[in-house]
């Protein structure tokens, strides 16, 4: 079941570049919050730092506190390597490892946590490929085809099993949908649809028509600073702030 | 290898206005240069033939050395035939030769080589490209190259006066006390060994298989990191799984090259290496490689039958090397394509 | 549920980043360790008696090196009239000419060439030279550090015409240069600093050999100039002094490795000068 995230007064930098300002957000459980804005509003970095991959850049910092459901996720005992085990992601590129098989890309994550045994294995990646709408695609060549054999559409929803097969709570994908061919995008979607009944999903989107459809709640960023957060349908029909409705109606962006 | 930056392009002269004569005018008669495109042809053929007479000089070069390995060793080559590699003796007085001892050496002192530089170089490769703050990687990788300017008969020197004292008075006595039972560490301790020929070997390959692996660790894309740290991996295991085993093929290309150029090491080898032509299971007995025996005894080798030995050995030397380099450079194309790619505008 | 040991994962990360620090200072170790004795052991003896005078006959104390220093040199200059034109001469025609299959056996001879084992190469050159001349010379040991050199030159020559833009040939095509007059003046001009670099890289690389001179010019205790003769060269000098059983000869022994990694070095750090003059200088 997923959990919800509350953000407080977050900051993040690049070096000397403030590029997202005290961000303050409660993302609600079980549902999908998209998060839009034109290029370099800092989206992709906010959403980075709610799995602690910001921090992996030289360089960067965060300030401000994060929570995912009890946890601190920049709590001072808090593990960023079981926090991002507990908030999946999927990125813009998909990212299949290429030396591995479909099996063992799913597989991957639960090897590193210490599942040993081929039945659990075998359980476990069959449930994340289904979740993840691809089981049927690929069921008969699992060990046989290299991650890096598919189709873009294909890898994409791999790297979101992947994800899946850690039970993460949360689960944010930043732009999954770019890289690929419409096709390949509704299947994303119907996706999101199918996985918001156990995850709470963060999604980025430059695309618009992408959020009204599928998440409930939306989030306008601009310049790295949080302009409105709503409920989808009231900021696409009845912005509240002009900047918002700037943007929505194409006249920057 | 050194990158270097475009330079301005060539601004195209103005167009000189006896080209395009206008209509209203009468127009001058445009000289035409038939004579000199003609010598340009010519030119441009005699520039091309010579151009190609040096890569043909490679091939040629390729060739006779070839041609005077074979032709030169061809008395001992008739006289032992295939048995010379699989005789142990090595008697110049008797005329009794067989490369055996030698081909032992060369393989025992390159193994032992790998097995202490690969763990290294990889290690270092990977605290480079991954752990080390980027101040300090320029730094790094400059004193890992410098290891590799140093010449042979240095690295000869300072083993001969620094690396067997120390073998002598302090490792050897260490080894055989606490592992003297793998039968390894046994015999006299002259210091001058295969262990100590091994370890050179080690220091000077460990240069050119750590820049190897920093360059396809390097090449492993930010997103196969990004990938692993995702799903929730520590440090190691991103290195591990996203760097590492995407670069395997090439870190087995650079250890198959630091083992071609181990195999081909010769003058601080004969320093070290105590130059007794023996098999022994003990890494702190002498032995001799074939370069060694090569470097040691060509001088004063006598008669006929010694030097075609001698060259008999250098073709075995020769092939060795030449069989383990192509690998590597298969292994490393497969990963490069082939030759590098022409610039475009 | 999923139950990580992160306990046990973290100590390995902990240990693994620490193995891989270990590594690096283990392999810096012997760095500090060679310079460190090259000076500490050579410094005393650099004077100018050493760098101006021959060696004294066997077991007396005291002379130089000067003859080993400048018949490294000579025998350098040989090598580099026979390794430069042809390094350069196969690099341009890779780059400019070579296509397809023929181009990838010179490429891939070059490859061979660069790791036959310089004791092989020296056979050959003693087998080439030597035996036809019928005595040890210069010139042999010259022969063979230049086929030595050929496919380092050649390997960068093609690398840097390669990054010259094809844009810049065309442009010197389109004003009905001819094609040889584009590759000397334009094309190799471009890439002219990366090729010297090359050339420096390749005789800091073949300074420092000894095997294939031990049986091609031999050495020499005293100066000669004549390149048909033997030769003192300081790698080889420093060779037979530090087999030998005479301290003081080990002693120069040192001073003369301390020479020979000082003219590398010296070398090197031109290399890098004109490489990063280069970067800037451009094209003309």
């Amino acid at each position: 079941m997923g959990v919800g995230v509350q953000v407080n007064q977050l900051n993040a930098w690049f070096g000397a570049t403030h590029a997202v300002h005290e961000i303050q957000m409660d993302i609600t459980a079980n549902h999908a919050t998209a998060i839009i804005g034109p290029s370099g509003c800092g989206k992709s970095t906010f959403v980075r730092c709610l799995n602690r991959m910001h921090e992996t850049i030289p360089n960067a910092r965060v300030e401000g506190t994060v929570k995912i459901g009890d946890t601190h996720v920049y709590g001072n005992g808090t593990s960023a390597v079981e926090i991002r085990r507990r908030v999946g992601m999927v990125f813009q590129k998909p990212n299949p490892f290429p030396t591995m098989s479909v099996y063992d890309n799913v597989a991957a994550g639960l090897k590193l946590n210490g599942y040993r045994s081929h039945r659990d294995l075998d359980e476990i990646v069959e449930r994340s490929l289904r979740q993840a709408a691809l089981w049927d695609e690929v069921k008969d060549l699992l060990k046989k085809k290299s991650g890096a054999s598919l189709s873009g559409g294909q890898q994409q929803r791999l790297c979101i099993a992947r994800a899946l097969a850690v039970e993460p709570e949360v689960m944010l994908m930043d732009e999954p949908a770019s890289a690929l061919d419409p096709i390949s995008t509704s299947k994303i979607e119907d996706l999101i649809f199918e996985l918001k009944q156990n995850y709470t999903i963060v999604i980025v989107t430059h695309n618009m028509q992408q959020a009204a459809r599928v998440a409930e709640f939306t989030a306008f960023f601009l310049s790295g600073k949080l302009i409105e957060f709503d409920k989808t349908e009231k900021i696409f029909t009845n912005p509240g702030d002009k900047r918002t409705e700037d943007y929505i109606t194409g006249r920057f962006g | 290898m050194l990158k270097q930056m475009n330079g301005p392009l060539l601004k195209p002269k103005p167009q000189p206005d006896s080209v395009a004569p206008s209509p209203e005018e009468p127009s001058a008669p445009v000289p035409r240069r038939k004579i000199e495109h003609k010598s340009s042809r010519f030119a441009d053929a005699a520039f091309r033939y010579l151009m190609l007479a040096c890569a043909l000089s490679v091939l040629a070069i390729v060739v006779l050395i070839v041609r005077e390995l074979i032709l030169s060793s061809s008395l001992a080559r008739h006289t032992f035939g295939l048995k010379f590699f699989v005789t142990q003796v090595w008697d110049p007085v008797s005329g009794d030769f067989g490369a055996l001892p030698f081909i032992y050496g060369t393989l025992m002192s390159s193994l032992l080589a790998l097995i202490l530089a690969v763990p290294l170089s990889i290690g270092v490769a990977t605290f480079t490209t991954e752990l080390c703050p980027l101040r300090l990687r320029g730094l790094l990788s400059y004193l890992v190259e410098l290891l590799a300017t140093i010449p042979s008969v240095i690295y000869g020197l300072w083993g001969m006066y620094v690396l067997v004292p120390i073998l002598r008075q302090y490792v050897q006595p260490f080894l055989a006390k606490y592992f003297g039972w793998t039968g390894l560490f046994g015999g006299y301790q002259f210091g001058y060994s295969m262990l100590a020929a091994g370890i050179i070997l080690a220091i000077m390959i460990i240069p050119i298989v750590t820049s190897i692996t920093r360059e396809v660790m390097s090449a492993v894309p930010k997103a196969q990191r990004e990938a692993v740290l995702a799903i929730g991996a520590t440090r190691w295991e991103m290195i591990r799984v996203g760097v590492l085993r995407n670069a395997r093929t090439g870190i087995m290309g650079a250890i198959i090259l630091g083992l071609g150029r181990a195999l081909g090491e010769t003058i601080a080898v004969t320093m070290l290496i105590g130059n007794t032509p023996q098999i022994s299971k003990s890494l702190f007995a002498p032995g001799y490689t074939l370069a060694s025996v090569i470097a040691n005894e060509f001088s004063e080798a006598t008669g006929d039958l010694y030097p075609s030995a001698l060259v008999e050995i250098g073709l075995a030397l020769f092939l060795i090397t030449l069989l383990v380099n192509i690998v590597a450079q298969l292994m490393v194309w497969s990963i490069t394509r082939g030759s590098a790619q022409r610039a475009t505008a | 549920m999923i139950q990580s040991k992160y306990w046990w994962r973290s100590l390995q990360d902990k240990l693994m980043v620490g193995l891989a620090t270990g590594a690096t200072l283990v392999v810096l170790v012997p760095l500090v360790a060679i310079f460190g004795y090259l000076i500490y052991k050579g410094i005393g003896s650099l004077d100018w008696n050493f760098l101006t005078k021959i060696p004294k006959p066997v077991g007396e104390v005291g002379g130089g090196m000067a003859n080993a220093i400048v018949g490294s040199g000579v025998i350098l200059f040989i090598a580099s009239l026979i390794g430069v034109p042809m390094g350069i001469g196969t690099g341009v025609y890779l780059a400019e000419f070579g296509k397809k299959r023929f181009g990838y056996l010179v490429r891939f001879t070059a490859d061979v060439l660069n790791g036959v084992p310089s004791i092989v190469i020296g056979i050959v050159a003693w087998s080439l030279v030597v035996v036809t001349q019928k005595h040890h010379s210069a010139l042999a040991g010259g022969v063979a550090l230049g086929i030595m050199m050929v496919p380092i030159i050649s390997r960068s020559t093609e690398e840097m015409l390669l990054m010259v833009p094809q844009s810049l040939r065309e442009a010197a095509w389109g004003l009905g240069i001819s094609q040889w007059r584009t590759t000397l003046s334009i094309t190799l001009r471009s890439a002219s600093s990366g090729i010297i670099t090359a050339v420096m890289l390749s005789f800091a690389r073949v300074a420092g050999e000894t095997a294939p001179l031990m049986f091609t010019t031999l050495g020499n205790q005293f100066w000669n100039f004549n390149i048909n003769h033997e030769t003192a060269a300081l790698p080889l000098q420093i060779y037979t002094y530090a087999n030998s059983p005479y301290d003081d000869w080990h002693r120069q022994a040192w001073a003369g490795a301390l020479i020979l990694i000082i003219l590398i070095l010296i070398s090197m750090s031109l290399v890098r000068m004109a490489a990063s003059r280069g970067v800037f200088k451009g094209g003309n």
